[in-house]
């Protein structure tokens, strides 16, 4: 029997105090790692993953929360019991981690530099010009550039991508034993993250380090993992080797999860031809924000779009592809006509939508709707759901007349998948992915030709991603609506557009049919796009799975 | 077409149970319980005091001129002492109570209402009158609101209805702040982008989506207003310049026993200490409140009687 | 940075503008400006002479021409109850009440930084619940009365203090105390919400994460980001010091510029109003810039704007 690992959990149990009593995050969790081995947590939302991470590290606010039960060991060692100065030395000398989102993660009102060598005098390293000269070296490691002038920016001046570095920075700064990773590239740029997860796995190289990785993409777990631990509500329900988990997963919900992967394999013949008259033509629409008037400083706008232009017809599906920054949200507000157009027109059935009065554009309203992003803030939560799905009879009194409004709601409720008693219930009662199905009812409510679906599965859980696009796959079929898709997940939508439009920094890069963008990419930002999604660590031998 | 698990979470608790758990924790925290009854019981005697004590205000008892309180001799209504003319203490703070509330609570609706809707249309318009309401409102704000009353109450007179005036003007600009702030950020969220979407008019994005919204951040604000206006009607009542006899508040309570304090300082004390008993249980009741309403916070509630580790 | 300065200055500017104006206006509204400066028993007579003397019967665009041109050479005309300059008069009572103001809210500020922060560090604790009554209670109190009783107390049963004026150190005791009150009992508050607030953000943890010492966490960490919202809440505060300063003046008998004003409306001498009016305005609008300096100064976000 070899050595005891390097980090033990033993059955451990978390609970939290809220306002309506206490709820369980954590039940009877165990698991391990030993050095050098990279071990991916896998859950979704609520799953109790953090609640474990943080626990090693002793992050956990008591109260509201309440370690119950459990060991945690380290070397051998119980760390909860350790006396309050060495547990303090472990965090950054032998174990570190780092966090979801970077910017809320470090302090506003101090240089870079100079948190990166607090790490140093915390542990009475280095302090001064020395622990200076290591923070620069740091910098340097993790590929930030110019290190020497930059160590005295404030967080807020630098990017996503950068913040992440140096957070990473921070946490191998000691060269600790164990890294933990929560969520470190949810929040970027599929490009960015590919470039993280390199700079991590290069680290570890380097160092020797053993991470935990915790994640609910399973396309980065499928890319990092040695061994897999899947949790689900507060439980483990399967562990293994990371191949053997994704390949052949015994337990029934990482069945469930596993089957929600985009499938890479040959797209299902969407032969559908759409010929006919454009429903929507978008020219030369271009939108530049104002920042500041100029008065007292530089003038500063934002280009948002440039030269943008596309057709929509009847029937058809088109997705558009882009990052942050892209543009592609500016686009469904203007096509919503959410908000004005600097120039260019979009014409919706032969008018110009940002021409039409009032009377037009009402009826234009019905015409074309949209599913929004966040299912959680695109309700009224004050609301029932059978107001929220009615507004749109309210505000054109001549689609449907009251006496009908009950039957119908139910009708679209049914549609959509759920069940008609849910219509007295509030938001707040349903899952995200229940929400948008409400969202789409909403969207459907007044017979629309056109749906503008803005990264309407984006905040949505992945097993739960792949039934909202079938869902509105069948919704396509059966009421022959056209769809704009908007998303920043190329793969999702192999199986679902007719059409992909990529956008980067407010203008079209490339327009094809899927198949015909998949296949041969024109631009190497396309190629970029379609290839960033991780792959999984056991097909290390490089073949692109195209 | 997918199945999919039809569990919601929890059933929507109906008012009746939302109703005992403010209770139940109301009485966990014994300082916001104290609170709580005083604050009844002044509004009960702000509304039902005159019918019961209110003659003895007037009536003068000359064998109990500048009487001591806790003395039983001349009945219990004399147990706060008498002034210097013999007047029952407890009789004139139980009635001025009806007073210095009925002004506090005139001036706060009139903001609340005022400030309110001006906050609604600076927050919702985006051109010049949102711009002009907030510099107007600039120049309230940047002037120390005692001084403000000061000059105008000196211009137009002092009367209950300009009393009422002033402290509603000087207090409009916090409401309207607050509503501003909270319409700006309303207005951006994406129930109300959604709800333009499906051609919603401004109207019913008003008052259908965004004031909703507001209104509880109002009522909160103006609770805590409620207290602050109490303390400055009585300053300014002390000050000469607020409520004139014969009618009183308790403020002009204590500046008419300015006079006797070295040989009745009972005429001064207890109308004081009545208006920091209120403030102060507004103050706590709405500090408790505050904890309450924010989700995140509420967890502190369960354990103000758990014992510490 | 600079610019976000000057910005609000230009803000702060108008609304001492506006004041000013609206000062004008009112005092001309009730038709005959001899009423508010003559005494109350003036005759129709006296307050016509007094009218034509110093042409408030000419049309309101020139007496505002006038007015405006008397403003910039500081020129309110003579303060009829002391038969001195008004302006003067006003200057010359503003540097008490000034002594008086900062040394308050300097205490005040420090003691809620200290309490407050303790406070937070372990909410709900025996110190913390002490902390909060305390504090509301200071915030609840009527300074009028609080200073009445201080002076039962101390002064008449016990002898200890002075009743009024100024001179010994020992007169500024009672006057400090019961102004410091309010912004004391409000500024702990703030202090606490905003702690407690901070305590929790993200960058706290990184800090714990990274094995920083607890009492470093909170007063290095913590602390200058809490204390973010607390110099808008004293800025806000300081304005209405002059508030409480106009009470604690009158009752003191502190020849400030509070009692001053109350003097001035007292005795009907509309000139010395108007001067005393003038000097806050003034003196707030300075503090408004200071304010926003400090404010600057403290926040990084504003001074780079992001790149």
């Amino acid at each position: 029997m070899s050595a005891a690992p390097l980090l033990a959990v033993e059955n451990l149990t978390v609970d939290f105090l809220s306002g309506d009593g206490s709820f369980r995050a954590t039940d009877g969790v165990s698991f391990h790692v030993e050095e050098g081995e990279t071990l991916v947590i896998l859950g979704e939302s609520g799953s109790g993953k953090s609640v474990s991470a943080s626990a090693i590290m002793g992050l956990i606010d008591t109260p509201p929360g309440e370690i119950v039960s459990g060991r945690i060991r380290y070397r051998g060692e119980d760390i909860m019991d350790m006396p309050a100065e060495r547990r303090r030395d472990l965090n950054g000398r032998r174990i570190a981690i780092i966090f979801q989102d970077p910017l809320s993660h470090l302090n506003p009102v101090y240089t870079v530099g100079w948190q990166l060598a607090e790490v140093f005098s915390a542990h009475g390293i280095a302090s001064g010009e020395e622990a200076r000269r290591r923070s620069v070296d740091i910098l340097q490691r993790v590929g930030i550039p110019d290190p020497e002038a930059r160590m005295d920016w404030y967080p807020h001046q630098f990017s996503g991508g950068q913040r992440q570095r140096i957070m990473i920075g921070m946490a191998i700064a000691l060269g600790p034993e164990i890294l933990i990773a929560d969520e470190p590239t949810t929040a970027l740029d599929v490009s960015v993250q590919a470039q993280i997860l390199e700079l991590l796995k290069k680290l570890q190289k380097e160092e020797g380090l053993a991470i935990i990785m915790i994640t609910h993409d399973l396309e980065v777990a499928a890319n990092m993992a040695d061994r897999i631990v899947v949790m689900n509500g507060g439980k483990i329900v399967e562990e293994g080797a990371a191949r053997e988990v994704f390949t052949a997963p015994k337990h029934a919900y990482t069945q469930k999860l596993m089957s929600a992967l985009p499938d890479h394999a040959e797209a299902s013949a969407r032969q559908e031809n759409h010929d006919g008259a454009p429903l929507l033509e978008v020219r030369n629409l271009t939108k530049i924000y104002q920042l500041s008037s100029g008065l007292f400083g530089k003038k500063r706008s934002l280009q948002a779009l440039d030269d943008v232009s596309f057709v929509l017809r009847r029937g058809e599906t088109l997705g558009i592809v882009g990052e942050s920054g892209s543009g592609k949200s500016t686009v469904a507000r203007l096509l919503l006509r959410l908000a004005e157009a600097t120039s260019g027109t979009a014409l919706y059935r032969g008018r110009n939508i940002f021409e039409m009065d009032r009377r037009e554009l009402l009826a234009f309203r019905r015409r074309v709707q949209m599913v929004f992003q966040d299912p959680y803030s695109s309700m009224n939560p004050r609301m029932d759901i059978f107001s929220i799905i009615s507004e749109s009879w309210c505000i054109h009194g001549d689609i449907l007349e009251k006496p009908r409004w009950k039957e119908r709601v139910a009708e679209l409720l049914e549609l959509v998948g759920l069940r008609p008693e849910h219509a007295q219930r509030f938001p707040h009662q349903f899952s995200g992915g229940q929400r948008q199905r409400i969202a789409i009812a909403r969207a459907l409510a007044c017979d629309p030709e056109v749906v503008v679906c803005d990264e309407a599965v984006s905040a949505l859980d992945v097993s739960i991603q792949m039934q909202i696009i079938s869902l509105l796959a069948d919704l396509r079929d059966r009421l022959g609506l056209a769809y704009i898709f908007i998303t920043h997940d190329l793969p999702i939508v192999r199986n679902f557009a007719d059409r992909i439009l990529v956008m980067k920094a407010g203008r079209v890069v490339e327009e094809n049919t899927t198949e015909k963008l998949f296949r041969n990419p024109r631009e190497d930002y396309t190629r970029m796009l379609i290839q960033a999604a991780p792959k999984p660590k056991w097909d290390e031998a490089g073949v692109m799975v195209v | 077409m997918t199945t999919l698990s039809l569990h919601t979470s929890e059933v929507e608790k109906p008012t009746g149970y939302r109703l005992r758990r403010i209770f139940r924790l109301l009485v966990r925290d014994p300082l916001a319980t104290l609170a709580f009854a005083f604050l009844v019981l002044v509004i009960l005697c702000a509304i039902a005091g005159p019918f019961f004590i209110g003659d003895l205000i007037e009536k003068p008892n000359f064998r109990a001129r500048n009487m001591a309180p806790f003395s039983l001799e001349q009945g219990f209504a004399y147990i706060l002492g008498a002034d210097t003319l013999g007047r029952s203490l407890l009789a004139r703070v139980v009635v001025g109570a009806r007073n210095t509330l009925g002004i506090a609570a005139a001036a706060v609706l009139c903001s609340l209402v005022v400030g309110g809707g001006l906050g609604l249309i600076a927050g919702y318009s985006r051109g010049t009158l949102g711009n002009l309401i907030m510099r107007a409102t600039d120049i309230v704000m940047s002037f120390p609101s005692l001084l403000l009353a000061l000059v105008v109450l000196f211009s137009l007179g002092p009367s209950v209805p300009n009393l009422i005036l002033v402290l509603a003007i000087t207090r409009i600009p916090i409401y309207l702040r607050t509503t501003r702030a909270e319409v700006l950020e309303v207005r951006e969220r994406m129930f109300v982008n959604a709800a333009m979407a499906l051609g919603a008019s401004h109207a019913r994005l008003i008052f259908r989506h965004i004031a909703p919204m507001v209104i509880p951040t109002l009522l909160t604000i103006g609770a805590i207003d409620f207290a602050t206006v109490v303390l400055a009607e009585s300053s300014l009542s002390f000050l000469g310049l607020g409520i004139q006899s014969p009618q009183f508040t308790w403020g002009s309570m204590v500046a008419t026993g300015r006079g006797y304090l070295a040989n009745a300082w009972w005429v001064s004390f207890w109308p004081g200490l009545m208006i920091l008993l209120t403030t102060l249980s507004l103050n706590i009741l709405s500090n408790w409140w505050r904890i309450y309403s924010d989700p995140h916070q509420r967890w502190r509630l369960e354990l103000a009687r758990r014992s510490r580790k | 940075m600079f610019a976000y300065v000057f910005k609000r200055s230009v803000q702060s500017l108008v609304a001492v503008a506006g004041l000013l104006v609206l000062v004008f206006f009112l005092s001309r509204l009730t038709g005959d400006p001899a009423y508010l400066y003559l005494p109350l028993d003036s005759t129709e007579a006296q307050r016509q002479a007094f009218n034509e003397l110093h042409g408030f019967d000419d049309p309101l665009y020139i007496q505002f021409g006038r007015y405006l041109m008397d403003l910039l050479h500081f020129d309110f005309g003579t303060a009829l109850s002391r038969n001195r300059p008004a302006m003067e008069v006003a200057l010359e009572a503003f540097p008490e009440t000034l002594k008086l103001a900062a040394i308050a809210m300097t205490l005040s500020l420090s003691l809620a930084i200290v309490v407050g922060s303790l406070a937070a560090t372990r909410p709900g604790g025996i110190f913390d619940r002490l902390a909060t009554t305390v504090s509301l209670a200071g915030a609840s109190a009527p300074d009028f009365w609080v200073a009445i009783v201080a002076i039962l107390f101390f002064s008449v049963s016990l002898g200890l203090l002075p009743t009024s004026g100024t001179g010994t150190p020992l007169h500024w005791i009672m006057p400090i105390g019961v102004l410091m009150l309010r912004p004391f009992g409000l500024l702990t508050q703030v202090v606490r919400g905003s702690m407690m607030g901070v305590l929790t953000s993200p960058y706290i943890k990184t800090a714990q994460a990274k094995g920083v010492r607890h009492s470093k966490i909170v007063f290095v960490h913590g602390l200058r980001n809490a204390l973010l919202p607390v110099i808008t809440v004293a800025g806000d505060l300081a304005a209405s010091l002059v508030n409480g300063a106009v009470v604690v003046e009158t009752i003191f008998g502190w020849p400030g510029i509070g009692k001053l004003m109350i003097d001035a409306i007292v005795r009907r001498d509309f000139a010395l109003v108007q001067a005393t009016v003038l000097i806050t305005a003034i003196a707030i609008f300075v503090l408004n810039i200071v304010i926003d300096l400090v404010y600057a100064v403290l926040d990084p976000r504003i001074r780079h704007q992001t790149a």
